[in-house]
């Protein structure tokens, strides 16, 4: 029997990309959240956590609608791409996108908050930009929480099913991901694949969870 | 030149501070919770004052009449940490380097070896904090403060924590810094012995205010208040009450207890006055009783002793103890009745 390992590798793509992308807003997000102070400071938080606690269903509605063909999101992307968006595999890195950046967020802004804060006051007080404190000092002695929370976050990418079933459907070999392509292969009796894929899925999982614990553990001593 | 006039609620305590510091150690010193760091870290930019006025030398770092309000990478304040903070994911070279960063590069070299030889560090300059001895990372720290040519040193505590060698060593170059660098110290500590052995000038806060200012020796000799005195915590502070005083002789007579003593004259008190005598505990005499005590002498009952490192400290009730030398004392520790005398000229009295 051969088996189709083509939502694997369309999935861990997702993922890195996904991964990439969160990392570049979430750091920012998070810098954001740890050091400044400004109006609507507590929405922006409540903001970022909103996906982890709406249904994914609810979540990728909204994104259907935002970033649907009929959206100026949508249409810009569409005439600088020459394709739309929603129901494309890049669709299902946004879905990863949103169902990742949440953690990925809550975890960079305790491992910079967790940086004593005199460090940064004396880089300021040397004359640092505030871009080079962060730089130079907020983000290597954070570094390892974060690279921790990186890893656990394209665990995390490689999960969403919700969302990616709403903006990327279920394609297959176009946009059908791991988590997608079990529920698929479940839906169709197809046991062995679904088994294979649950087991594949797992061993990836606790593989990443326990080398981040390992990166995390010895940014803590 | 270091002016600054500050005000800052915060909950359950208000900060409102004003003082003048020039080249030298300025000490602020106060018990935890006076307001002493918050200062520095008003001066640094840390904290943004309510209103007031901050001056260094012709700089305003802060204004709060018209707004201005520099940020801590303009105000060329030096800050030496309580816990120094070295970023100890790089060496001490580097540390220094991250400090002298906008400096051309070979006058950034040229900087760097300089610090290192002045300071001792060339030998460990490739070392990580952690490597460091605490007088290692006491002076890079220092070093790192002064490299980007500050206008003002301002030294958080820094001998907190340190035993009696390194606090030696850390007295040792602020000293050097003294010498080296013409520019305002100040020097945030609770600490008598270091006030006295390194400041120039001190300002005594107490619950955010300045209560008292002035050279140490001149403010230990005569505390402006039972709160002062309370703080700086080296006197004895006895209920007595004025029963002459003499401004032509300069004189006058309290009664402390049984005993009547004489004093100076003490501008601005009258007759029947009821005052705190507050006398520091090493210029009390004490003797043995011995027949009738005289009438300038106290009579008083030996509660207990407590050994102090060069000298004993008597206990004798009711606030009074007389810090004593240690042989003179020795042989009649168990004596239980002695008489105390007063010293006429160091009488200093406060206001009930």
């Amino acid at each position: 029997m051969t088996l189709d390992w083509s939502p694997l590798w369309l999935s861990l793509r997702v993922a890195a990309l996904s991964t990439v992308f969160s990392l570049v807003l979430g750091l920012w997000l998070a810098y954001l959240l740890a050091n400044r102070e400004f109006r609507g400071k507590d929405f922006l938080d409540a903001a970022v956590t909103l996906p982890l606690v709406l249904p994914p269903t609810v979540l990728g509605y909204y994104l259907l609608v935002l970033l649907g063909r009929e959206s100026w999101p949508g249409r810009l992307y569409e005439w600088a791409f020459g394709q739309p968006l929603v129901f494309t595999w890049q669709a299902a890195v946004v879905a990863a996108i949103f169902h990742s950046l949440p953690l990925l967020v809550k975890w960079s802004r305790a491992a910079l908050e967790s940086v004593d804060r005199s460090y940064q006051l004396a880089a300021q007080s040397l004359g640092a930009s505030n871009w080079r404190v962060f730089w130079r000092v907020s983000l290597p002695l954070a570094g390892r929480s974060i690279l921790a929370a990186t890893a656990l976050c394209f665990a995390r990418s490689l999960g969403d099913f919700g969302v990616t079933i709403m903006i990327a459907g279920n394609i297959p070999g176009r946009t059908q991901t791991v988590a997608v392509a079990i529920y698929d292969a479940v839906e169709a009796g197809n046991a062995s694949l679904a088994r294979t894929l649950v087991v594949v899925v797992s061993l990836t999982a606790i593989v990443i969870l326990t080398l981040a614990n390992r990166v995390g553990r010895r940014a803590a001593a | 030149m270091i002016a600054a006039k500050v005000r800052k609620k915060l909950a359950g305590f208000t900060l409102d501070v004003e003082f003048t510091a020039t080249a030298g150690v300025t000490v602020l010193f106060g018990a935890s919770g006076a307001g002493k760091t918050l200062t520095l870290d008003c001066i640094a930019g840390f904290q943004r004052p309510d209103e007031g006025r901050i001056l260094l030398d012709d700089a305003i770092l802060y204004d709060g009449a018209s707004g201005v309000n520099l940020r801590p990478q303009k105000r060329k304040c030096g800050y030496v940490f309580q816990n120094y903070a070295l970023f100890p994911h790089l060496t001490l070279k580097q540390n220094l380097a991250f400090a002298a960063d906008r400096l051309p590069r070979l006058e950034r070299h040229r900087r760097i070896n300089e610090m290192l030889e002045k300071f001792k560090l060339v030998e460990v300059a490739d070392r990580k904090p952690d490597q460091l001895s605490g007088g290692q990372q006491q002076r890079c720290s220092v070093a790192r403060a002064l490299i980007g040519d500050p206008a003002l040193l301002l030294l958080d505590e820094p001998a907190r924590g340190l035993d009696a060698p390194l606090r030696a060593d850390l007295y040792e170059v602020i000293r050097q810094v003294r010498r080296d660098f013409d520019i305002p110290v100040l020097l945030v500590t609770h600490d008598l012995a270091e006030c006295f052995e390194l400041g120039e000038e001190m300002f005594i806060l107490r619950e955010g205010r300045v209560v008292q200012s002035g050279p140490p020796s001149k403010v230990i000799a005569r505390p402006a208040s039972l709160d002062v005195a309370k703080l700086i915590g080296l006197y004895n502070l006895l209920p007595a009450e004025i029963l002459q005083l003499d401004p032509q002789k300069n004189t006058s007579l309290l009664r402390v207890g049984d005993a009547q003593v004489t004093g100076r004259y003490y501008p601005g008190r009258l007759h029947g006055d009821k005052v705190w005598l507050c006398v520091p505990q090493a210029a009390l005499r004490v003797k043995p009783k011995n027949g009738k005590p005289a009438a300038h002498q106290l009579l008083a009952e030996l509660q207990s002793i407590t050994e102090r490192p060069q000298s004993l400290l008597l206990d004798f009730g009711d606030g009074l103890s007389v810090e004593a030398v240690r042989e003179q004392v020795e042989p009649y520790r168990h004596n239980k009745e002695w008489v105390i005398e007063f010293p006429g000229d160091s009488l200093h009295v406060l206001s009930r």
